[in-house]
């Protein structure tokens, strides 16, 4: 086993599925020689070639395009965007075309193809750099999401997302890529996608989150040294929702945690689920810490943006005082 | 520094029965064999009464928003007879003739007009991708499945089809683009018909030549007279060879007219002048083909009356068969979401059928639920 960070951890995973299955290609810009801007693809294109590891021109929605394509004929593409302000000029092929080519033909055509976008902020990087858009595509019928906030994550998920038969999008939060290390299995496994994680457990109170944000959990419940059930989503589509359902009948109360803008960001569709499922088990009103409904702020500003364990931690204490 | 020239080029037309009955022996002798020529002309006349059919299906309510093909079928129909049968077509709207050839059944043209997603589900083997909405996305499509062929070091390209409106999308440039740097063998076919729905020509390209797009890209180019079965049989060949022994892209633009409305919800008299209608009508590919049939005297009148006849029956069935298809389950649009259904869509289903305003189908146990009646959803 080996002490890997998330950007080792995406590294080996790729490098497994494309030994095990020639099939599996990677295009996008700067994947190649280069090894990707975040070096995510670093030393594939010496090992697996050119026709595997294929720079392509700079055009968003030319690579997820020709990936569905290449998908559509048999191959698992693995398109990387630089970063998901990017995915804009690709929304078209999206959710016009993945999304819908194997309901569009009753399943003659499909696109199993994954599409590798890193996410979020935190790195003081430039505007369009820093977004957090998973909602938009879990409101895309036809898509699943994924957005690991470990390591260990990374690798099973990527792996399960690579082998499945549909088009899946897959959040790589660029925060934590180098944030820590983790203790990761060389050998195959595979984590289902649909599957979220009790990261730990509780009685006080659950909180859900997904991608970097868990981390700040983390930190906010030590800060606030309570009795939590912390539960990382890992998939945005499908939601285990009755993962969260087990956890908030236990609790009867809930913190949501996202760095998307509050409005119609995943933590509104899971408190309506909540509502609908959990109603006469809620102690206090279901709570989000998020984003504001602002356009995310150049770096000296992102920090106040994010959620971080302080606002966190006084979401916590007010959720418990009610 | 002396003003040097970096760049000069120009692009070739080639016309082989022009609109005046005069057949180039040079370039079309022995291009189509009678015996063929004969079935491409009973497929266009087919592909044309099925026109008319789906206009009165349309008006009458029995079919939703047709687009017509009327005076482009030379078009897809030259393409997929001069490609080999494992080629992927990539259709846009207007290719019926060449999804027809190709093996693709009427009557799953027709359901994919009456609003039924099963007329997409076009068999694998027949290499033809379906029918969609989108102006221009195809292209990229098309890029990616010839892209897979080379990277099995198969021979199979792909021709894909979109019109003069969709050469103004982002997605267009992008596939060129793509086709032309990583040399994908691709054959890029604009059938350049003139309209944009109101749209005119000149103001998707301002160039005298649609073409000459294909230039900046660095990839081959040719325009053709696309009303000409012969001079689309040529040019499709003859890029066909080029583009499967570079591995390289090449364009075509097809010069055409559509004869109908853009679809059956578009009144093109509108925005059109009957004269300029008139004039191309006299350069339908099929009056022109007839023309020269007869004067070859291998077509007469009484064999244009059987044809009639034959034609008028294959179609007749070819809707009887689509409108006997029994219809879809109401539960059917959350089939083929996914390879395998999330449980969530499991329950989104289940609730559907209890008309439930969204509960989750286990809350609701032990609950006095009234059944409501949904006369309009039953079948």
């Amino acid at each position: 086993m080996a002490n890997l960070t998330l950007v080792q951890a995406i590294n080996l995973a790729l490098v497994q599925e494309m030994e095990k299955d020639d099939r599996v290609i990677i295009l996008g810009e700067d994947v190649g020689p280069n090894g990707g801007v975040f070096r995510v693809t670093e030393g594939l294109h010496k090992r697996f070639g050119a026709h595997r590891v294929v720079d392509s021109p700079l055009a968003e929605s030319g690579i997820i395009g020709t990936s569905i394509g290449l998908a559509m004929a048999g191959l698992r593409p693995v398109p990387e965007i630089q970063f998901e302000g990017f995915l804009g000029p690709a929304y078209d092929q999206l959710c016009s075309h993945a999304a819908r080519m194997r309901t569009r033909t009753r399943g003659a055509f499909t696109v199993p193809m994954t599409v590798r976008v890193p996410v979020g902020g935190g790195i003081h990087a430039p505007e369009l750099h820093s977004d957090s858009p998973e909602s938009i595509y879990a409101h895309t019928p036809g898509l699943k999401v994924v957005m690991p906030s470990s390591p260990y994550d990374a690798k099973g998920l990527l792996v399960a997302s690579i082998r499945d038969p549909d088009p899946v999008i897959f959040f790589e939060p660029k925060r934590i890529y180098r944030a820590f290390r983790e203790e990761v299995p060389e050998d195959e496994y595979v984590i289902p996608l649909g599957q979220a994680r009790v990261v730990c457990e509780g009685e006080e109170m659950t909180m859900v989150s997904w991608g970097s944000s868990v981390i700040q959990c983390m930190q906010a419940i030590e800060r606030t040294g309570r009795n939590i059930e912390l539960i990382d989503l890992r998939t945005i589509y499908p939601l285990d929702m009755d993962a969260i359902e087990a956890s908030v009948k236990k609790t009867g109360r809930c913190v949501i945690v996202h760095e998307a803008p509050k409005t119609c960001g995943l933590g509104a569709e899971i408190s309506a689920r909540i509502m609908e499922r959990c109603f006469l088990h809620l102690e206090a009103p279901v709570q989000r810490v998020t984003g504001f409904d602002t356009i995310m702020p150049y770096y000296k500003l992102e920090l106040e943006y994010l959620p971080d364990a302080a606002r966190i931690a006084r979401a916590i204490e007010e959720t418990a005082a009610y | 520094m002396p003003i040097t020239k970096v760049f000069s080029t120009e692009i070739e037309r080639v016309s082989i029965l022009d609109e005046h009955g005069k057949f180039d022996e040079k370039l079309g002798k022995g291009l189509i064999p009678d015996a063929d020529l004969l079935r491409l002309y009973e497929s266009m006349v087919a592909c044309r009464h099925l026109d008319e059919v789906a206009f009165r299906l349309q008006r009458s309510g029995r079919m939703g928003t047709y687009p017509q093909n009327m005076g482009q079928e030379a078009n897809s129909l030259g393409a997929a007879y001069a490609l080999n049968k494992d080629d992927w077509l990539v259709p846009c709207y207007r290719e019926n003739c060449g999804l027809f050839w190709r093996g693709v059944p009427m009557e799953l043209i027709l359901l994919h007009w009456m609003g039924d997603e099963r007329g997409n589900a076009i068999p694998r083997e027949l290499y033809c991708t379906p029918l969609a909405i989108p102006i221009g996305t195809q292209m990229l499509h098309a890029t990616g499945l010839a892209w897979a062929s080379k990277y099995r070091g198969e021979k199979r390209l792909a021709c894909t089809f979109f019109g003069d409106g969709a050469t103004s999308e982002g997605d267009f440039h992008e596939a060129c683009n793509f086709a032309a740097n990583l040399e994908i063998p691709v054959i890029f076919f604009c059938q350049n018909n003139f309209w944009a729905i109101s749209v005119p020509g000149k103001i998707q390209c301002s160039a005298p030549t649609v073409a000459q797009r294909a230039i900046a890209y660095g990839m081959k180019t040719v325009q053709c007279d696309g009303n000409d079965l012969f001079a689309v049989v040529k040019c499709v060949r003859d890029m066909a060879a080029y583009t499967r022994e570079t591995g390289k892209p090449a364009f075509i633009e097809g010069v055409t007219y559509r004869l109908g409305d853009h679809t059956t919800a578009d009144d093109a008299r509108r925005y059109r002048d009957a004269a300029e209608v008139e004039m191309w009508k006299t350069r339908d590919p099929i009056t022109r083909l007839k023309a020269y049939m007869k004067d070859r005297k291998i077509w007469n009148d009484s064999k244009e009356g059987e044809l009639k006849e034959k034609v008028e029956k294959e179609i007749a069935a070819a809707v009887e068969r689509a409108e006997t298809i029994a219809a879809p389950t109401r539960d059917d649009f959350f089939n083929a979401m996914y390879a395998e259904l999330p449980p969530d869509l499991e329950r989104q289903r289940d609730t559907m059928q209890t008309h439930g305003l969204g509960e989750d189908p286990a809350q609701l146990e032990g609950a006095e639920v009234r059944q409501l009646d949904h006369p309009e959803h039953a079948h």
